[in-house]
């Protein structure tokens, strides 16, 4: 019974360890104070990215909502220049990403050119799969690279 | 550099008296073409006079073995330990050990020049198959010994060589999220590594001019600069902007004459094919499709340019004339296909595939018929031709894991599929370009 309980007690170790492992980003951002209208505010709550399906330049739903969410944002902060980073997973060629990307960009581009945002405050650029982030060869971490990132100076 | 100068050697013919051994197996000969053949059997033995001899007889051992047509026979087997370079060798001794072929070789200080003397045995025959002489500066060692496996290559398989050859390549390294990647440039063999761009920013995608002494890359510009086509002298290592685009251009390549360069220039969502002419700098636009159109590559008589676009769903190839127009689906088999690169000959387009299992490297004949896949893996992409048009290069890809980028790495293969070789590259390496022949 004792024996029980202390693999238990480890099992629930290793389950707090994984969850702290996860939630590292989101844990420490929480205890960052972001002060409103910085970079670090963009980033944190109103999120920088959005992602596609496999080949495809199309907002998702999903998508929309951060877009949303970044034209109030951008219209708030008109200090910004805005570049749209677009970019894509591992499993294309090196010179179609570069364009895929690039699809990808201008798609994020004109949906917040439509929520109101001006034309000459958002220039695009194409990583293709050159800078993926996550690093990694997984469905997890492909769903993630094939992103728009919106990134402001 | 000096360049040098060659003199066929005479008087082999003279020496075919001297007893044929008609029962032998073993062909100084070899049709690489056919589906399967045994490797040719060959010798090759430090040339005599300098100590720059065997390192030279080196040079040729490791091109002749790695090029999957012969058979190197390792010096530790022969019999005849002290052959001449100008005299006849005991073809008894070299039989015994099953060679076809013996190469031997002088090397001749003359001034401040060197001298080499190369000939080839048919030990078959007891012949002289070819013979040559060349002066020139020592520090040219290298190419002269590349020169000589081109010539033994030539009278073997009656193709071209392509060892006396450079490739420019992407050279990666640092964190998978962060890669350095610039462009370097080998030789074929991997040796004379030495770097063009200084990683500061992504360089991408080498291509050479028929005339050697140029590529033309893609690199990004400084602080999130859009990516912009290259033109830079290997030798002199100048490089200027080919042009300052709207949008970004990408996807450089010469065509056969080098007057002319194909890339192609994103915009607005659209991805257009565009021709420039390299002198007069003047832009000409060859499609206009709302769909993604890369990769473009002309035929090897110029007429016409192959490229891939995803204007009918998934990525294809089409072929349209050098001009524009008269565009055309090649590729019909199952899955996207990517980069196709049109042998220098003609008669080929090799190209990447990309099906549900992963990757493959493939060739097809330049209408879309005969498709036969000769490499796969879990990411194999962008092949370059050998200038014979016989042997292909491309880059492999290993999965990523823990956060850390798979490695990347060159590989040779030749068009029947059967001998696939890694070529030594100090970095992680991707993006192979191979040069024509250099001109001597």
């Amino acid at each position: 019974m004792s024996m029980i309980k202390a693999l238990s007690a480890l099992a629930a170790m290793f389950l707090i360890a994984a969850c702290s492992n996860n939630d590292t980003q989101t844990a420490s951002a929480a205890t960052t104070t972001v002060t409103p209208g910085s970079v670090g505010d963009f980033r944190q709550n109103v999120g920088d990215r959005v992602f596609f399906d496999t080949d495809s330049s199309t907002v998702r739903e999903d998508g929309r909502q951060t877009l949303n969410r970044q034209a109030e944002w951008l219209k708030k902060y008109g200090n910004y220049q805005i570049t749209i980073e677009g970019h894509c997973d591992e499993r294309g060629t090196r010179e179609y990403n570069l364009a895929l990307g690039e699809r990808r960009a201008n798609a994020a581009r004109q949906y917040l050119i439509a929520q109101g945002i001006p034309a000459a405050r958002l220039k695009t650029v194409s990583y293709g799969k050159e800078r993926p982030d996550p690093v990694g060869s997984d469905e997890a971490a492909w769903a993630r690279n094939r992103r728009a990132v919106t990134a402001l100076e | 550099m000096m360049l040098p100068r060659r003199t066929t050697l005479l008087g082999g013919a003279a020496l075919a008296t001297l007893g044929v051994a008609g029962t032998a197996r073993a062909q100084l000969t070899i049709d690489m073409t056919r589906p399967s053949f045994e490797p040719v059997p060959i010798a090759i033995v430090d040339f005599k006079g300098d100590a720059v001899g065997a390192q030279m007889a080196g040079v040729i051992r490791n091109n002749l073995q790695n090029c999957g047509l012969f058979r190197v026979i390792p010096s530790s087997a022969y019999i005849q330990k002290d052959v001449d370079a100008t005299s006849p060798p005991r073809f008894q001794d070299w039989r015994s050990v099953g060679a076809a072929g013996l190469v031997v070789g002088q090397v001749t200080s003359v001034g401040g020049s060197i001298k080499v003397d190369f000939r080839l045995w048919d030990v078959v025959t007891s012949q002289q198959a070819t013979g040559l002489s060349f002066t020139s500066q020592p520090s040219n060692w290298r190419r002269l010994a590349h020169i000589i496996s081109d010539a033994i290559y030539k009278r073997v398989t009656g193709e071209e060589g392509y060892f006396d050859t450079r490739v420019a390549y992407v050279s990666e390294t640092g964190p998978g999220n962060n890669r350095t990647k610039r462009i370097a440039i080998m030789d074929q063999d991997g040796a004379n590594n030495r770097y063009l761009t200084d990683g500061k920013t992504i360089a991408l995608t080498p291509r050479f001019s028929p005339t050697l002494q140029e590529i033309v890359y893609m690199a990004y510009g400084e602080n999130n600069g859009p990516p912009r086509v290259y033109l830079q002298n290997v030798d002199s290592g100048r490089r200027e902007l080919l042009g300052n685009f709207p949008g970004m251009s990408f996807a450089p390549r010469f065509s056969p004459d080098g007057t002319k360069v194909v890339m192609s220039i994103a915009e607005n969502g659209r991805t257009n094919i565009y021709e420039m002419d390299v002198r007069g700098r003047q832009l000409r636009r060859l499609t206009n499709s709302p769909a993604i159109d890369t990769s473009p590559c002309f035929s090897a008589d110029g007429s016409q340019i192959v490229f891939n676009s995803d204007r009918g769903g998934a990525q294809q190839l089409y072929v349209m004339s050098a001009g524009g127009g008269g565009e055309r689906r090649i590729s019909f088999g199952d899955g996207r296909y990517a980069t196709p690169v049109w042998s220098p000959r003609g008669d080929f387009i090799a190209f990447t595939k990309i099906g549900s299992g992963g990757f493959g490297i493939g060739v097809m004949r330049s209408d879309g018929s005969g498709e036969r896949m000769l490499a796969s893996g879990f990411l194999v992409e962008g092949p370059t031709w050998a200038p014979n048009g016989r042997v292909l290069m491309f880059f492999r890809q290993q999965p990523s894991s823990g956060g850390r980028a798979g490695s990347a790495s060159l590989h040779q293969i030749d068009i029947t599929g059967r001998f696939e070789r890694q070529v030594p590259t100090p970095t992680d390496a991707s993006d192979p370009a191979w040069s024509p022949l250099i001109p001597q």
